[in-house]
């Protein structure tokens, strides 16, 4: 050990062990981004041979930049993954993902990737499926454990937050590997004052009980978990292979402004997964989409499918909308690809 | 006393011996429910054609103190089924917390399948059953109310010993005395009961809840009732009885003799 990190050039060897071979170059991708700053800061005139001397190689070591390289290589599969969107609307919010289609013997809309939690939030994820459905396996517990506790449903930020923490557990220890998802958590948190489960009656009905005249809670929340455990919550949010264009297109929409109706919110989603699929063309692919409303809404404040009819309506637009562009032959696809690393 | 702080207060050692600390835990049985502390009374129910009528008041009683009178004892489950509670109140709100968490577990497998009414029964007389076993029960009776699983009426009873039975009317606590008589005149077998109106139903259910707001006297005159049928639940959570006859009242006068 105490070799190995004197001598950036030599591992520690085991006697009698086969000599490893000297592929430092090959340990790792060469495209992972250095500070600028940093790289003024080394002495060692060789910056990736002084990068391959084994940060990379076990989860929860710090790099000399003070980085954690297992969590980097994680955020690479989730890239590989489908896209997956979620879209915060005025009345509700939308979940989609681009389910890519492997073999034409997988049944057609049997696969589900976007879980419900509790009653009231969606979860999808890009990356590495199984771990999709551990993340989500966790939140339901999670959600289960709020609800034993506090007697009411967990809120979105809530959720997003014990998901979050629990993901960053994952990069504390060198015996367990990283997620390998970005996940999407969308919810509604009923603006109703509502029983606490299992409540009976209703309290007394004069005095002020702790209320706040005309203070209104809930809402929609979308919130977006990496690997590294970060979480920001989000208008729109974006991850997988087509996260660049769909980033670009929920750009478009002033989803700040909350004026975005759900039910426009369904067919914005339904264009985007297939604007990003334009880049993957040659793969066949499946949309599913799910939303939540508000009390008032098509889904009554719950997690459910978009109905079949509204999502072919929503596809065929899409349809109709690339096939406009395709006319238009105006394309500049290949933008630099920006702000793609994790941020800080 | 002496320096020890954890001596004082206690029997000297020297003129008693040492204190005995066995003495502070209790090493008998588990003291688990013995009675029911605060108790909703009767539930009815009846089938008819299309469905079954379920209600229960809205009264929960401590003792003999009214003390909460805005109680709903009747839950639904999943659109199909309503659950009415009889007995401990808190047990009540136990199994509503379990009945939530099952609706929403089932939620979770997508096989689109939801539980109805039957199912949901054999669940909860299976809970009933295990917490008497464990000499630990709740203590409840229930009735289910619903439809089965070819969507036909359905109605049957658990309790805190896990006892299990169906009719085409049913009544628990002071309701299986005074309403079961008048249900079972309209609806005196299955046959009778796939006849019935909702509207005759209906008739029947409300005047058993008038009768044993007269003569029950852990009962209210706020009721919850709800129809169960294919088209969903229609649950009123504030009734009030109606057509009570009490003028007859004014002609009564003292206990034998008593003339004005």
């Amino acid at each position: 050990m105490c070799l190995s990190a004197l001598n950036p050039n030599t591992r520690a060897i085991v006697p009698g062990a086969p000599k490893v071979q000297q592929t430092t170059e090959l340990q790792r991708p060469l495209q992972i981004p250095i500070h600028p700053q940093l790289l003024t800061l080394r002495t060692s005139q060789s910056t990736l041979e002084h990068h391959g001397t084994g940060y990379d190689l076990t989860n929860s070591v710090f790099s000399p930049d003070g980085r954690n390289f297992q969590v980097e290589y994680a955020v690479k599969a989730v890239e590989n993954g489908g896209t997956s969107i979620g879209i915060r609307c005025k009345d509700g919010v939308v979940l989609a993902v681009e389910k890519i289609i492997t073999s034409k013997l997988l049944k057609a809309g049997a696969n589900k990737r976007i879980a419900t939690i509790d009653r009231h939030v969606g979860a999808v994820s890009s990356g590495l499926v199984p771990d999709g459905r551990h993340f989500v396996s966790r939140a339901r517990d999670e959600a289960a454990s709020w609800r034993s506790t506090y007697k009411t449903p967990i809120t979105t930020k809530d959720l997003a937050s014990r998901m979050g923490g629990y993901l960053q557990a994952y990069t504390l220890y060198s015996s367990v590997r990283p997620f390998g998802i970005t996940a999407i958590v969308a919810g509604w948190d009923s603006e109703l004052e509502l029983p606490v489960d299992g409540q009976v009656g209703s309290g007394p009905s004069i005095g002020s009980g702790g209320k706040v005249e005309g203070k209104t809670f809930g809402g929609p929340g979308l919130y977006m978990i990496e690997p590294s455990g970060l979480y920001w919550g989000y208008y729109g949010a974006a991850t997988g292979k087509g996260r660049q264009t769909a980033k670009a297109e929920l750009e478009k929409l002033d989803l700040a402004a909350l004026k975005l109706s759900l039910q426009d919110g369904v067919k914005e989603a339904a264009k985007i997964i297939y604007v990003a699929h334009a880049d993957n063309k040659d793969k066949e692919f499946e949309l599913e989409m799910t939303w939540i409303s508000n009390i008032d809404g098509p889904t009554k404040g719950r997690h459910q499918e978009v109905p079949k009819d509204i999502l072919e309506e929503a596809e065929n637009l899409a349809k109709k909308y690339l096939e406009g562009e395709d006319d238009e032959e105006t394309k500049d696809d290949d933008k630099p690809a920006e702000g793609d690393k994790m941020e800080e | 006393m002496n320096h020890l702080p954890q001596a004082w207060g206690r029997p000297r050692d020297d003129i008693y011996g040492a204190y005995d600390n066995s003495y502070l835990q209790s090493h008998g049985p588990n003291q688990h429910t013995q009675q029911p502390i605060v108790t909703g009374t009767s539930v009815v129910a009846l089938k008819f054609k299309d469905g079954v009528i379920i209600a229960a008041d809205n009264l929960a009683s401590y003792g003999s103190l009214a003390r909460f009178t805005d109680v709903k004892r009747l839950r639904t489950f999943a659109d199909t089924s309503v659950v009415g509670f009889g007995g401990d109140v808190s047990d009540m709100q136990y199994l509503d917390r379990l009945l939530n968490s099952l609706d929403t577990e089932e939620a979770y497998s997508s096989s689109g399948h939801t539980l109805n009414a039957h199912n949901l029964h054999t669940y909860l007389s299976k809970v009933f059953y295990k917490r008497r076993s464990d000499f630990n029960p709740l203590w409840n009776q229930i009735l289910v109310a619903g439809l089965d699983g070819e969507s036909k009426p359905f109605l049957a009873s658990a309790d805190l010993l896990g006892t299990t039975f169906s009719s085409p009317s049913l009544a628990t606590g002071f309701g299986a005395h005074l309403a079961q008589p008048l249900l079972r005149k309209v609806a005196p077998d299955e046959e009778a009961a796939a006849k019935l109106s909702k509207e005759q139903a209906l008739e029947a259910v409300k005047e058993s809840m008038k009768v044993l707001f007269y003569r029950d006297a852990r009962s209210l005159d706020n009721y919850s009732i709800a129809v169960v049928t294919k088209d969903g639940i229609d649950l009123k959570e504030n009734e009030k009885l109606e057509k009570q006859s009490w003028a007859f009242a004014d002609q009564i006068r003292g206990y034998g003799t008593q003339i004005n």
